[in-house]
């Protein structure tokens, strides 16, 4: 077994890394700690959260990549050299071996046990018929499918109580965790939103890792691959191209943006210049035109490519290369417009008085005031970047076709959702899984903005929304 | 008979029950001006709002009634309500600018009051139009029909809501500081015009005020509110005479006395400006060329002495403010000269400026505008200590900091809270601090007390004097409130239109001014002749 490291998996990690580095930096900070701890005090922001760390913590899973050694063909002489398989995989394609394995012939429904299309078959007898065919793999021990329903009950009913027994140990060693350490320091946090949220996710999990080893929890595809299968996988590129995207966007934006806005005149016009001249090209032609032009590099440069998912993996840093160097522009707009307004500020004014240097007072006074401007946008950003994705899908220049992502699911049921009777689980798995983590980061971007913008004080510390009794 | 009756008058807050007015009562008969005298918050506004039924939906009329001539509004429908909005009640609002829509004519905005309540289309409105504009004097009314709001000066503006809320010759008028946006000449005219109108029309009016001498020549009978209450009630004479109320006592004693006058402290010259011009580039076309120039200073000199205050007086508009930023080096200088201890200023970089920074510093006028509201307390005033590395030590200067937040009356525990924590007294009294912080000689004061309460105006001049004495402080008194300067200012000098018209001692250009400017400024303060 080899570990494999891909260009995206390296940048995964560095972001984890910062993610970190972050956390260590906020705790020295008493005032900015304190803040963070009324994002974690909501309900709301909690439960956000830990959605988000557990779609985080799959694409993590999702990024160990490792090839398996092949074993030596007993023909041949023997040789110290291994090779490896071809074949790239992780170790969420380790935990979902089962799902992945079970590939049927072509599409079928969740639950089901007969394909969805008919088949050509042979009785006993001999003789042709033509029918709906058992499914190779789903539900393949049952032998009456009469009692199918009482078998999917009954593995509920296990996967829910051995949920339930993993749930509360982990919520049991939580409890123990923090009533080891200072009381006062965790006293905050609404234990019982976060036990709820982790024993959700964990009983979920539990049910579809017992089910999805002999059903197909989600249906399967046209070419009979496990539908679930394809949207967790997803969850990576999902992931993976919100968060790239839009780092990728930040400090174009932020730095022409501000400077934009503080320096004014010749600075500001040329940044103008730039944002309306890419802005008046059409996003959708400069993003395929580069596409096109990654094709024709990977085409020319074969041999730095061996894998093909070496090959997706450079057309997918690519494409958030470019939606990162084409979607600046409107943020760097707010920014600017944001910092003109600022600098002509009072306090801006004393600290020009105090001969304060230029880049103390962006970094001090100008970018601290329009963070709450950058977390909207990163998070607004986040959902239109993995909705983008599946646009650009649409018109054939989204991510490699071998890389599952919801964009390719939602763009293959263009013709499923136009046969009949309709074929709605692909569609359906992918929205669903997309809706909950874009749904989880809007509403956990909330509560940041919410704790971050000084002039809104938390109901519950001081009684009132002091906003609201300032205005009256 | 009164006309409107409040009795027994409580708002709270909808979530919580805090009561923000408790139990008002007062009557107010037509002819009379009633005026309601208190500072920010305390119920003011909301008491006027709820006579309209106008309140946010978060506050809740708790207890009471108003009646308007025998009939109670809170019992009225909602659609009732309406029809006496603006026919039988009228209100004019504090900012004109504001309260006219910016994209319809004149003629319109004082039309739809006409059409809603009277029935009467545009072409037969105007007739009616006119005779208002001319009411309220707005010269050439038949021309000035077809202008938007923004083709007319602020006091302009404050005719035509004036023209608007007698449109339907409504019996009651309720003014929430009708001039407090306004400069004192204007806001002289647009008070003679309500006085007359209230004598002509016998309109009651309802005036919401926090300027004692607005109430002296307005008003027939005051009441004080105080945290919602109103805590004292009579007639403007013996109110004035004879106070009851200790607040009433203070409100009335914190206003400055226009009697006493400071006199010189040195002669050493410490800020000399002469003939300090700025003028504003308009550029115009595709190539942005220079075509013409705003001169917002236009050649003034004048010279600040060790210890010395001079009071920089004007409307708005006049170029105070840009003057000030001049001294400060954050705005260019075109022309003239400005000398610092003897060394010129005005045409150094940056960087060569970098040493006066140090000497010379800054008060703002909003207290909410002036602090960064990300950075604690102390590190709002620790900045400028770093930046102009006064105390490179660390302990060193946070002992200084301490001593300085005591000095302007704060305790040590409140450096670490951030701005919005407090009032704007308190807010103030930090910015004083800050521009202490760095041990300035002069410091350039742009009306720093104009957005405050009376009585913590008083407090924050107080501390300014105080610490001139101790230090040694020349000031750069920017105002337009001629009151304040007695007390305060050595010298004065009266800006129009970027040129200085009169300068002198303060006491020779208040009492005997020369220029026909100073006197029309004069005369337009609003004052109290004291009874006793």
């Amino acid at each position: 077994m080899k570990f494999t490291m891909l260009y995206s998996d390296g940048l995964l990690f560095v972001l984890i890394a910062a993610i970190f580095w972050m956390i260590k930096t906020i705790r020295t900070n008493p005032q900015t700690a304190k803040k963070w701890r009324y994002v974690f005090q909501t309900r709301v922001g909690c439960g956000s959260f830990i959605i988000i760390a557990f779609y985080l913590l799959i694409a993590i899973l999702d990024s160990i990549h490792y090839r398996q050694a092949l074993v030596q063909a007993p023909a041949s002489p023997v040789s110290t050299e291994i090779h490896y398989s071809s074949e790239v995989k992780s170790v969420l394609d380790f935990i979902l071996t089962d799902v992945k394995a079970n590939v049927e012939t072509t599409y079928s429904a969740p639950f089901a046990l007969y394909s969805f299309a008919k088949e050509n078959q042979t009785d006993s007898q001999g003789r042709v018929y033509r029918d709906y065919a058992r499914l190779k793999y789903a539900g393949s021990h049952i032998v009456d499918p009469t009692n199918q329903t009482n078998d999917i009950l009954v593995r509920s009913a296990i996967a829910l109580g051995q949920g339930l027994i993993i749930s509360l140990l982990v919520v049991g060693l939580i409890n123990f965790l923090l009533k080891r350490k200072l009381n006062q320091t965790t006293s905050y946090l609404p234990l019982v939103t976060i036990y709820c949220t982790l024993s959700l996710l964990i009983v979920l999990n539990t049910w579809a890792i017992q089910l999805g080893g002999v059903y197909h929890i989600f249906g399967t595809d046209k070419v009979g691959t496990d539908v679930f299968y394809q949207a967790v996988k997803a969850i990576r590129t999902g992931v993976l191209i919100g968060t790239l995207a839009t780092i990728l966007t930040l400090p174009l934006a932020i730095g022409l943006g501000i400077s934009a806005g503080y320096f004014k005149g010749l600075v500001d016009d040329v940044v103008q210049y730039v944002y309306t001249t890419l802005n008046s090209i059409p996003g959708i032609l400069l993003i395929a035109a580069s596409i096109l032009l990654i094709d024709v590099y990977i085409e020319t440069h074969q041999a730095d490519f061996n894998l093909t998912i070496e090959r997706a993996d450079f057309k997918f840093l690519s494409l958030c290369l470019i939606l990162g160097l084409t979607s600046w522009t409107g943020l760097c707009r707010l920014l600017r417009a944001e910092t003109l307004k600022i600098s002509q500020l009072d306090y801006v004014q004393a600290a020009h008085a105090f001969g304060v240097p230029h880049r103390k007072v962006i970094g001090r006074h100008i970018l601290p005031n329009v963070t709450h401007i950058i977390l909207i946008a990163l998070v607004l950003d986040f959902s239109a970047f993995v909705l983008a994705e599946s646009v650009l899908s649409y018109i054939g220049v989204g991510v490699d076709a071998s890389m599952n992502s919801w964009g390719n699911m939602i763009n293959a049921a263009r013709s499923e959702l136009s046969r009949d009777p309709t074929v709605w689980w692909s569609v359906t798995a992918a929205f669903s899984l997309m809706f909950v983590l874009v749904l989880a980061a809007n509403l956990f971007a909330d509560e940041v903005r919410d704790a971050f913008d000084p002039r809104i004080v938390k109901a519950g510390i001081f009684g009132i929304k002091r906003k609201q009794a300032q205005e009256i | 008979m009164a006309l409107l009756s409040i009795n027994n008058l409580s708002i709270e807050l909808a979530h919580d029950n805090t009561q923000l007015v408790k139990q008002i009562s007062f009557d107010i008969s037509e002819g009379e001006i009633f005026a309601l005298v208190g500072e920010s918050g305390s119920g003011k506004s909301l008491t006027a709002l709820s006579i309209l039924r106008l309140l946010p939906d978060a506050l809740k009329i708790s207890h009471g009634n108003v009646m308007l001539a025998q009939r109670s509004l809170f019992s009225i429908t909602e659609q009732m309500m309406n029809g006496v909005r603006g026919k039988d009640i009228a209100m004019i609002f504090q900012d004109p600018q504001t309260s006219l829509n910016p994209v319809q004519t004149i003629k319109q905005q004082i039309g739809e009051v006409l059409r809603i309540h009277q029935g009467l289309t545009l072409a037969q409105a105007q007739p009616r139009i006119i005779e208002l504009l001319t009411e309220v004097g707005i010269p050439e009314p038949q021309s000035r029909l077809s202008w938007y709001p923004h083709q007319l000066s602020g006091g302009q503006k404050q005719r035509v809501m004036i023209a608007i809320a007698l449109a339907c010759n409504a019996k009651l008028l309720i003014a929430d500081e009708p001039t407090t946006a306004l400069d004192v000449t204007i806001q002289k005219q647009v008070l003679t015009l309500l006085k007359q109108l209230c004598k002509r029309h016998q309109l009651a009016m309802l005036l919401i005020t926090h300027d004692m001498g607005v109430v002296f020549e307005m008003a027939d009978t005051v009441a004080v509110m105080r945290q919602g209450e109103i805590v004292e009630h009579n007639n403007t004479k013996d109110f004035f005479s004879a106070p009851q109320h200790p607040y009433s006592q203070q409100l009335i004693s914190s206003l400055p006395d226009g009697s006493f006058f400071t006199n010189c402290a040195t002669e050493q010259p410490l800020l000399e400006v002469s003939n300090l011009h700025v003028w504003f580039e308009q550029r115009k076309g595709l190539l942005q060329r220079v075509n013409s120039h705003t001169k917002a200073v236009d050649g003034i000199s004048f010279v600040i002495n060790k210890g010395e205050t001079l009071a920089l007086v004007g409307e708005s508009g006049s170029g105070k403010t840009t003057a000030g930023q001049a001294i400060l080096n954050l705005i260019h200088t075109t022309k003239g000269d400005i000398a610092f201890n003897g060394k010129s200023t005005s045409q150094l970089s940056a960087r060569n400026f970098m040493p006066y920074r140090k000497d010379i510093q800054v008060i703002f006028q909003d207290p909410f505008s002036s602090m960064n509201p990300r950075m604690t307390i102390n590190d709002i005033i620790e900045e400028g200590m770093v930046s102009l590395k006064v105390e490179p030590d660390k302990q060193q200067r946070q002992q200084q900091i301490n001593s300085l937040i005591k000095r302007v009356g704060l305790e040590p525990e409140h450096l670490y809270r951030y701005p919005h924590e407090f009032s704007g007294g308190q807010r103030q009294r930090i910015a004083i601090a800050r521009a202490l912080s760095v041990k300035p000689k002069l410091i350039i004061c742009d009306e720093p007390t104009s957005a405050l309460d009376v009585s913590i105006r008083g407090q924050v001049l107080d501390l300014l004097l105080e610490l001139q004495q101790e230090h040694g402080l020349s000031y750069l008194f920017i105002t337009h409130d001629l009151s304040l300067i007695p007390q305060l200012a050595h010298k004065m000098a009266v800006m129009k239109q970027g040129k200085i018209v009169e300068q002198g001692p303060t006491q020779q250009v208040m009492q005997n001014p020369q220029h026909a400017y100073t006197k029309e400024l004069l005369s337009a303060v609003p004052k109290i002749q004291s009874a006793t």
